[in-house]
């Protein structure tokens, strides 16, 4: 190859070969310095990258995990309760249902003060239904409040208060977030709302009377009669607790309930939880 | 580190590719199933959601 007279190509040329060069060598044997700054580099993005990681676990896994293990507690109680198949109430679904209060009047006429609820075997033993969560909106209530009841199966009775129609308090205790976010919408309940609770015995109508925020240590809202220990319970209620505000365990929201009539097995569910009871059994 | 284990895979561009993919699909996956459920139980003391501080 011969040179140009000038030699100024030859410059040029060779500043282009030589660069690219010793690029591919600095690629190949980086300074120990620049590689272990490079592998802690790496490991950090990691971490970052698993600590996203189980919060997504934790505010979607966990929800799709609980939702699975809920349906399936659901499917296994509305098969031991054996309960009837319903067409329509006698009032009818949508426009033709009748008012939740109408029917509370209606149902205590005919069949008079509920019974006592039973526990059945195993521990998932009733199903609650609340229509300001959604039409469709019905979660398994299982006894004990443990982790392993809240995580898995959504609502935990405390064993320790009373059962559905005896005198006394019905509570119970859900995630508000994370494992099926049972009672995400707690704070949503207004006057006149009414919750579902079907045992084996029937169908138990309670209607919503107020909500506070208390500390987690607050535990005389599970005595018989809410925040009076001691007190002698003449009325039936239902007190929801869970956790406040959301996505923080700092305090407790309590949404208390008052029990205002009762149907039996064999006479159906209220109007108003008719389309969701007949979803259990599909 | 990442950059040194890709080129360490055998096989072409896309092979390699795929290998990676499902490594880290299997990566997650543990994590999601046995990992997370762990560390979740291990902090429960202070995620602990019900009235009083006895039922645990």
């Amino acid at each position: 190859m011969s040179a140009p007279p000038d030699g100024s190509l030859d410059a040029m040329l060779d500043a282009g070969a030589v660069e690219p060069r010793r690029r591919r060598q600095g690629r190949r044997r980086p300074s120990r310095g620049a590689a272990v700054v490079g592998v802690i580099g790496e490991l950090l993005i990691t971490v970052g990258l698993l600590v996203l990681l189980f919060v997504a676990w934790e505010l979607w896994w966990t929800n799709l995990e609980a939702d699975r293990s809920q349906d399936e507690a659901t499917s296994a109680l509305v098969e031991t309760f054996g309960a009837p198949d319903v067409d329509a109430g006698p009032g009818g679904i949508g426009s033709d249902a009748r008012d939740a209060g109408d029917q509370a009047a209606e149902d205590a006429d005919e069949f008079g003060s509920p019974p006592a609820a039973s526990l059945t075997d195993p521990g998932t033993f009733a199903l609650m239904y609340v229509p300001r969560f959604g039409d469709d909106w019905v979660r398994p209530v299982t006894s004990g409040v443990g982790l392993d009841v809240l995580n898995n199966l959504g609502i935990g009775h405390y064993p320790e208060t009373q059962l559905p129609g005896e005198p006394g308090n019905f509570a119970v205790a859900a995630h508000r977030q994370t494992h099926g976010q049972v009672f995400y919408n707690i704070d949503k309940l207004r006057d006149g709302d009414r919750v579902y609770v079907q045992t084996r015995e029937g169908f138990y109508q309670y209607r919503y009377t107020g909500t506070e925020i208390v500390a987690p240590s607050q535990v005389d809202v599970l005595a018989p009669v809410p925040r009076q220990a001691g007190a002698e319970p003449s009325a039936s209620v239902l007190t929801m607790t869970s956790c406040h505000p959301l996505y923080t365990t700092r305090e407790r929201i309590i949404a208390y309930a008052e029990l205002e009539s009762f149907r039996p097995a064999d006479a159906g569910p209220q109007d108003a939880i008719l389309s969701a009871y007949q979803n259990t059994r599909n | 580190m990442y950059a040194w284990m890709f080129r360490a895979l055998p096989g072409p561009l896309w092979v390699r590719l795929l290998i990676s993919l499902v490594l880290v699909a299997g990566i997650i996956l543990l994590l999601m199933m046995y990992v997370f459920p762990w560390v979740s139980d291990q902090l429960s003391l202070w995620t602990q959601s019900t009235i009083g501080l006895v039922t645990r």
